[in-house]
Parts: structure tokens; sequence; C-alpha cells
């Protein structure tokens, strides 16, 4: 690898840009490959330049084999980002969790008490009403939302932009009673049963979790879960 | 994973790259090994970096532990000849199982010199 080539993938990833490496594993030719440009050997190669293209919205690196080449696309996607609704209790440990485990985790709260630098150090916080702060953050297929309010006002507005979102995992905290009415009031708002049966609610996986940490465990467990097996819909939990 | 696709979703590898570019940057010969496929119970998913410096230090896996000695020697061998190379180790191998994959997995690793 070029060192240049090197040193654009990395300044690419503190720039949060997708990009791809199409490497010929038999000559070692390096080809960068963006969404809407690339750079290299192989920058004007049709058939490389859309299974890489595929390959950055799959988030798969693999070996191809184009006209007996052997093409190896390694993927550098930014990381994958959480939004959570409610700068709760609930959300201090899972979101320095999530950020453990990768994510790119994002607090919101219009509530400047809750959502503060000393509750949530080095955490991004946004102090919109959930709706704005989801509207303008914009959940794309690479991000889970959890709403953890408990409070209709706030979580509310929030979810409904998730749902109309490509979001992977929408996750909302409160009991089977307080997701009926949730169920009920997003109906009004006009969502279908399908659209609405995106929450996994009573959220997170059923382990018998006690304190924040535990729920933000079981929480974390689920979207890694969803994540990995695709599951459509609610949890297999 | 059978046909060695892996969704990546989660980079862990990103100091990897870091710390083979700092080497490089400093004049320091590097090498970079990289899992393009895996078959079976392989430990570490495709994607996996482990950069070498020819001062024998490294960073990353590409195995948890069960082939690195094996590919730190070919790494050396690439950083002095500067041309890339696929290694190959599984149970078909019988040097594989000489350097311990006992994971009951195959993968192949791609090593080519930093330039």
């Amino acid at each position: 690898m070029k060192q240049e080539t090197l040193k654009q993938l990395l300044e690419d990833q503190v720039a949060k840009k997708a990009v791809a490496l199409a490497t010929d594993i038999d000559s070692g030719e390096q080809t960068l490959i963006y969404r809407d440009a690339a750079s290299g050997p192989d920058a004007e190669h049709g058939e490389i330049l859309s299974i890489t293209r595929q390959s950055i919205l799959d988030d798969r690196n693999k070996v191809h084999d184009v006209g007996g080449r052997r093409i190896f696309i390694e993927v550098f996607n930014p990381p994958l980002r959480m939004l959570i609704v409610g700068a709760v209790h609930i959300a201090q440990p899972l979101s320095r969790m999530a950020s453990v485990t990768g994510y790119d985790v994002t607090v919101i709260d219009p509530r400047a008490s809750f959502a503060t630098d000393e509750r949530f150090p080095g955490i991004s916080l946004n102090g919109e009403w959930p709706d704005d702060a989801m509207r303008e953050l914009d959940p794309d297929r690479r991000t889970a939302v959890v709403t953890l309010t408990h409070d209709p006002k706030l979580d509310d507005p929030g979810l409904e932009v998730a749902l109309k979102s490509d979001a992977f995992y929408i996750g909302s905290l409160g009991s089977r009673k307080t997701h009926a009415g949730r169920v009920e009031r997003l109906s009004a708002a006009g969502f279908t049963e399908t659209e609405i049966e995106r929450i996994h609610a009573p959220v997170g996986l059923d382990i018998g979790s006690i304190s924040p940490a535990e729920i933000a465990v079981s929480i974390l467990a689920q979207i890694t879960e969803v994540l990995h097996r695709k599951i459509e819909g609610r949890a297999a939990a | 994973m059978a046909d060695g696709n892996v969704a990546t979703g989660l980079s862990q590898d990103d100091d990897v790259l870091n710390e083979a570019a700092a080497w490089r940057a400093d004049g320091t010969n590097v090498a970079l090994a990289t899992v393009v496929s895996t078959w079976g119970s392989s430990p570490r998913p495709v994607g996996s970096h482990l950069a070498v410096n020819e001062n024998g230090k490294l960073v990353g896996s590409v195995s948890g532990g069960c082939i690195e000695g094996a590919v730190v020697a070919e790494a050396m061998e690439v950083m002095k000849n500067g041309k890339p190379k696929v290694l190959e180790y599984g149970v078909t191998n019988e040097l594989a199982w000489e350097v311990g994959l006992a994971c009951g997995g195959s993968i192949h690793v791609y090593v080519e010199k930093v330039e």
C-alpha cells in the first residue's frame, strides 16, 4: 500500500467519509473508491466501481472475482451511530458502553439540567426538541435509535421521525402498558401496525436486568443481535 | 460466514492503521497484513489488520494469536522484497497445523509493504 493511500484512508476516517479500498491481491494495485469518486488504476472500471459501492452500502469486506482477477474490497465506513432520546440515568451507562463498542453516540434532551457534560463526559449532546434533533441527525440504515424518557411529549416526536427513517434498530423504554398507550398514540398519528412493530418494546433482551447499567447491557445486546442477525421487525426476544 | 462474507459495522482497527502510518512517517519499514477471507471458525473477521515494522514491533491481530508468528516472518520478507503476497492457513494445509491454526478454520491473509 502506498503511504499516501494509507494517509488518505485515515483522513477520510477522521472526516467520517465512507470509502473503500479495492486491492488486486495478485498485483498489489489499489484504488480508493467513494460513492461519487475514485482514484487509482481501477478508477474507471465499471464493474469494480459498482461492486465496491454496493459493498459500502452493505458494510461488507470480501474478495470478488472480477474477470479472473481477485479483488479484495475493504470498506471503511464511518462508525455506526446511536441516537438516544432522554439524558436519563440509563442513558449514562448506555452511552458509555455504546461508545466502547464503537458507536458514535448522541444524547438528545431539551432539558438542560439532564443533558450536561458532567453527566455525559465525551458524549455529543443535542438540546433540540427530539423531532427537530432527529430530523437534523437524519438516522440512516447504520443508525440505532433508543428512546428512554418515559415521557410521550419527548419520546413520541423522536419516534415519529425515527419510524420514517431507515434506522436499523428502534427501541423504546417502558412497560407493556406504557407501550400499549404508545401504540395507540402512534396509530392515531397515522402509523400502520407494521411500522409500529419496528419498535422494540419493552426495550432490550429479557435477561432480568435491574440496575440502569444492566438495562443498558440488555439494550446494547439487543441492538447487537439485530445488527448482526438482521432480524426483521421485532427481536426474537 | 461460509463464503467469507463479514459485515464490518464496527471497526476496531483504526489504531492499527494509525500506528502503521506513524511508523512509516518515521522512516521505518512497515508491512500490513489483512484478513481477506475466512472459512469455518476463524477468530478474527475479514478486514482485521496486523501491522509489523522492521524492528519486529506488532500492532493488531489477524487470528487471535495462532498464526501471528508465521505471518510476521512472511511480513519481514515482504518488507524486504516489496512484493505483496497472499498467505493461506487452514485445515487442508499441513503448515497451518504446524503453526497452530487449531481453531478449525481457514483464512487467507494478504500481506503488503507500506511503500
